[in-house]
């Protein structure tokens, strides 16, 4: 069966690929129909749109903002960040099984080669990565022989330092959702939401919109995942449950691109302060797919630029998620990245190593399947957590 | 990127031959090349642990083969191991003797829970079955919807009596959804659960709940292929939770390694059943534990590689192409063009040259080709005149030039792409044609000692080539009746890699074929 396709195969490669090449697939994988039309209607909940916005977020507890008259039934009003912070950090110390392996063996009398081993072993399942494991080990041995010490307390504090080093709390972990004026006109801020399949992002822009109208700010959001069953219903009813819009496609598999770009375009005509574009999940492996993301984020920025590019990394997710990580910030020039699913067993130690190598800081963190679920990164906690 | 196993192994092992046995310190650098490249692969730590013992154990016991040297000895007990943990426990799906057979799928959100029972649903109308899929994810926003139109384009029931958005109890869905189905006849019910996480109690109890109230034939959990080290930890808390008999592996068309099937078929001694492999409703396979043992060893995969191929090419034409480079016909540049075409649609060729063995070695240079090299190529060939690109032998020196400003490349590369073009020619003439490859009388090309990998353009490509050619060398006979079955042969179906392991297949393509290159060297 294979005896043709091998010579045809290598002969043809070998052709092709004189110089050692590489070839990138044109084809489109989902035979996406030629032209797209614009954006249909967008479906607009019963809801007039949010107030006027102050860029600074509340601090009290309940958001100031009372619903309008005309909004739906089940029209929630979004928690605050403070106040959500509270409930959250608790969620990131839930699983402590490492932390204590980890006091066991700082507790020993001296830290033997099995000691060391065992430190290494708690890391490396937090999904460190061997090297950033290594690296953070070798440290700590040199940390450890200048200062002499053999308290476990001050060697778990060495170990915590190093690794708050490793994630960096100095990085600027702002997000930047504040309109800004452009030659005399009012520019939304865009926050394009990228990743792999199943990581979240469709629930993230949806929680994230409601991070944004609890600090009083007006969203709308682009539904470019047209590619995906019901995705685009899916983003309209976290819209609806917040009182936003969702700019959309009329039917499935039209050009995500131009989705996006109708977004923004809408954004600046109704004049908000930030424009939340959803994205179909893409493996980085694909090129044609990673080509179409890249069109997106192109034609999306030219009504205005965008300002924050996340990439939505699952927290399970093992050593690939560096190599996400790289692909998609080449393509999506990203910003930050959102660790999400962080409330389960897994420890998203993977984005020590993304943060090291590719230095995007992690913005935010998703906490668990409520609708708000979702709170800025906070280094020292995560730490914390990794430690258990 | 990371070089391959064996080329690490055969790295840390010092090559001293004529031993009775492996000398501890071979099996002490081996082993821990062993770790980490398992590490690398997000295979789960108490899983390396125990498999790099087994290894060591069955290291120092082995007697030292004089045909292989120490690398490749280990190498070849690795990949054993390797391949009896993921399909020590291969077996069918297990359908209940009075239908309804229910399957119930579990999984972490964001697993592919849904859009796998769209495949399934596909897989098994395929099988000759009617299956009725349930919706009983009312948790995440319009999962209930999502799973009806996938559901419509797999061309299969669904029975969602909840709009879902978090109505509805999904206990209850799921046991009107097997009522119904013995109502209507359905004989498999598919029943998709909301994603849950390991430590949810509550969620978890709910999924026990649905079990018991629709006493699935088989528990699928799905899992993605990216998974880490949480792998271990989740596959535990559903296999005390809900208790799966089979495992699903999603995503794996990514380049994940996929350490994650190991990790789970080893702890929890469940089956990997199932390999979703794409975003569309047919990619959906049998899952192979060679494969994936040589994926994850990232030791190259030449039988995906030929399934892809297969896929992408036309298959009448191929094997008239076929024909024609063995030699009754004459391999002309329209010829190339079109396989270039149907090549493209292949996926990344980057992609394709890491699934040769052997190829990791120059992933660098791979990574830095610039991509519109092909495009000049086409542009080329697209220059010529149909009377040209039939005989190419006419192209004189003006019409070069011509060529070369049509394609708006220089002379040089069109002569070039000419020369090379003779090469393939001749190259693939004598492969096609079986044994007699002239480099064959060399025999054992070692990966490291290829001759030309250095600078020159063709030597990098000639690894691929030679490895191509030699794992198929030796049995011309064998070969010539594997090609006479493939004439005959319809169009393999999707994911029919086993049929590339029936008896009518060259048993060149088995398994042990991924050893080959190790113990030829």
């Amino acid at each position: 069966m294979a005896d043709w396709v091998l010579p045809v195969l290598i002969g043809v490669v070998v052709l092709v690929v004189g110089s050692l090449a590489l070839l990138v697939p044109r084809r489109r994988r989902r035979a996406l129909p030629p032209a797209a039309p614009p954006v249909a209607e967008p479906t607009t909940p019963p809801t007039g749109p949010a107030p006027p916005s102050g860029e600074e977020p509340v601090e009290t507890a309940e958001p100031s903002r009372a619903p309008p008259a005309a909004t739906a039934p089940e029209l929630t009003t979004p928690e605050s960040v403070p106040s959500r912070l509270v409930r959250l950090r608790s969620r990131l110390a839930r699983s402590g099984a490492l932390g204590q392996a980890l006091l066991a063996v700082l507790g020993r009398d001296r830290l033997d080669e099995a000691a060391w081993e065992e430190l290494e072993e708690t890391l490396l399942q937090a999904d460190l990565g061997l090297e950033p494991t290594t690296a953070l080990l070798t440290e700590l041995r040199t940390r450890l022989r200048v200062d002499g010490t053999r308290d476990p307390v001050a060697i778990r504090a060495t170990l915590r330092e190093l690794l708050l080093a490793q994630v960096d709390p100095t990085m600027d972990r702002t997000l930047a959702t504040a309109r800004r004026e452009v030659d005399g006109t009012w520019l939304p801020a865009t926050v394009l939401m990228v990743g792999v399949n199943g990581t979240g992002k469709t629930t993230t822009v949806g929680k994230l919109a409601r991070l944004l109208v609890a600090q009083d700010q007006t969203v709308l959001l682009g539904a470019a995942d047209t590619f995906r069953a019901a995705a685009a219903d899916q983003l309209a009813t976290w819209a609806q449950r917040v009182g936003v819009e969702v700019v959309r496609s009329d039917r499935d598999g039209a050009d995500p691109a131009s989705v996006a770009h109708d977004a923004v375009d809408r954004g600046v005509a109704d004049g908000v302060d930030v424009v939340i574009i959803d994205t179909a999940g893409r493996l980085q492996n694909k090129a044609g797919l990673m080509d179409e993301l890249g069109k997106i984020a192109r034609v999306a920025s030219r009504r205005a630029p965008i300002t924050e590019s996340l990439l939505v990394l699952d927290a399970t997710t093992g050593q690939n998620g560096l190599r996400q990580a790289r692909v998609f910030a080449e393509v999506a020039q990203l910003t930050g990245i959102v660790l999400t699913k962080l409330d389960g067993s897994a420890k998203g130690g993977i984005v020590v190593a993304v943060q090291r190598e590719l230095g995007i800081p992690v913005k935010l963190v998703g906490l668990g399947e409520g609708p708000d679920d979702l709170a800025p990164f906070d280094p020292e906690s995560f730490v914390d957590a990794l430690l258990g | 990127m990371f070089a391959s196993l064996s080329d690490r192994i055969n790295a840390a092992v010092s090559s001293l031959r004529g031993r009775g046995r492996l000398s501890d310190a071979d099996i002490a650098a081996s082993i821990s090349e062993i770790r980490r490249a398992l590490l690398d692969a997000d295979v789960a730590l108490p899983v390396v642990r125990d498999f790099t013992a087994t290894v060591r154990e069955r290291a120092e016991a082995a007697e030292l083969s004089k045909a292989l040297n120490p690398a490749q000895q280990i190498v070849k007990i690795v990949h054993e191991e390797l391949t009896r943990i993921l399909g020590g426990q291969a077996r069918e799906l297990r359908f209940a003797k009075r239908p309804p057979t229910v399957f119930l799928l579990a999984g972490l959100q964001g697993a592919g829970k849904t859009t796998l029972a769209g495949k399934l649903g596909r897989w098994l109308t395929e099988q000759g079955h009617t299956p009725l899929l349930v919706a009983a994810d009312l948790q995440r926003p319009n999962a209930v919807q999502q799973l009806q139109i996938v559901g419509q384009g797999a061309g299969v029931a669904v029975w969602a009596p909840e709009p879902g958005n978090g109505v509805g109890n999904p206990v209850e869905v799921a046991r009107s959804g097997v009522a119904h189905a013995k109502e209507q006849f359905y004989d498999v019910v598919v029943v998709d659960t909301a994603g849950r996480l390991g430590v949810d109690a509550e969620m978890m109890q709910q999924a026990a709940d649905i079990r018991d109230a629709t006493q699935p034939d088989e528990i699928l959990f799905v899992i993605d292929a990216m998974i880490g080290q949480d792998a271990v930890t989740t596959a535990n808390a559903f296999a005390e939770g809900v208790g799966f008999t089979g495992v699903v592996l999603s995503k794996l068309d990514g380049d994940a390694r996929g350490g994650a099937a190991l990790s789970v078929a080893s702890v929890t001694g469940v089956p990997v059943m199932f390999a979703s492999t794409g975003e569309k409703v047919g990619d959906f396979e049998r899952f192979h534990a060679d494969r994936m043992a040589s994926r994850i060893l990232d030791m190259g995969d030449m039988l995906t590689l030929i399934e892809q191929a297969e896929r992408a090419f036309d298959e009448d034409q191929a094997a008239e192409l076929a024909n024609k480079i063995a030699g009754d016909g004459d391999f002309t540049l329209q010829d190339f063009l079109t396989q270039m075409q149907q090549m493209r649609q292949l996926g990344s060729m980057k992609k394709m040259l890491g699934m040769l063995p052997g190829m990791a070695q120059i992933r660098e240079q791979l990574e830095n080709f610039d991509e519109r090299e092909v495009d000049r190529v086409e542009a080329i060939v697209r220059s010529m005149t149909p009377a040209e690109r039939d005989t190419p032998k006419i192209i004189n020196g003006s019409r070069r030039s011509r060529i070369a400003r049509g394609s708006g490349t220089t002379v040089t590369e069109v002569n070039q792409l000419l020369d090379r073009f003779e090469q393939a020619k001749t190259m693939m003439r004598s492969m096609a044609r079986g044994g007699g490859a002239p480099n064959m009388a060399g025999g054992g090309f070692g990966l490291g000692s290829m001759p030309g990998m250095g600078k020159k353009s063709k030597g990098k490509m000639a690894p691929p080539v030679q490895r191509g050619k030699k794992s198929r060398s030796g049995n011309p006979a064998k070969r010539a009746a594997a090609e006479r079955a493939a004439l005959e042969r319809p169009t393999a179906s999707r994911g029919s890699a086993f049929g590339l392991t029936d008896p009518s297949a060259p048993p060149s393509l088995d398994l042990p074929e991924d050893l080959t290159k190790y113990l030829g060297r």
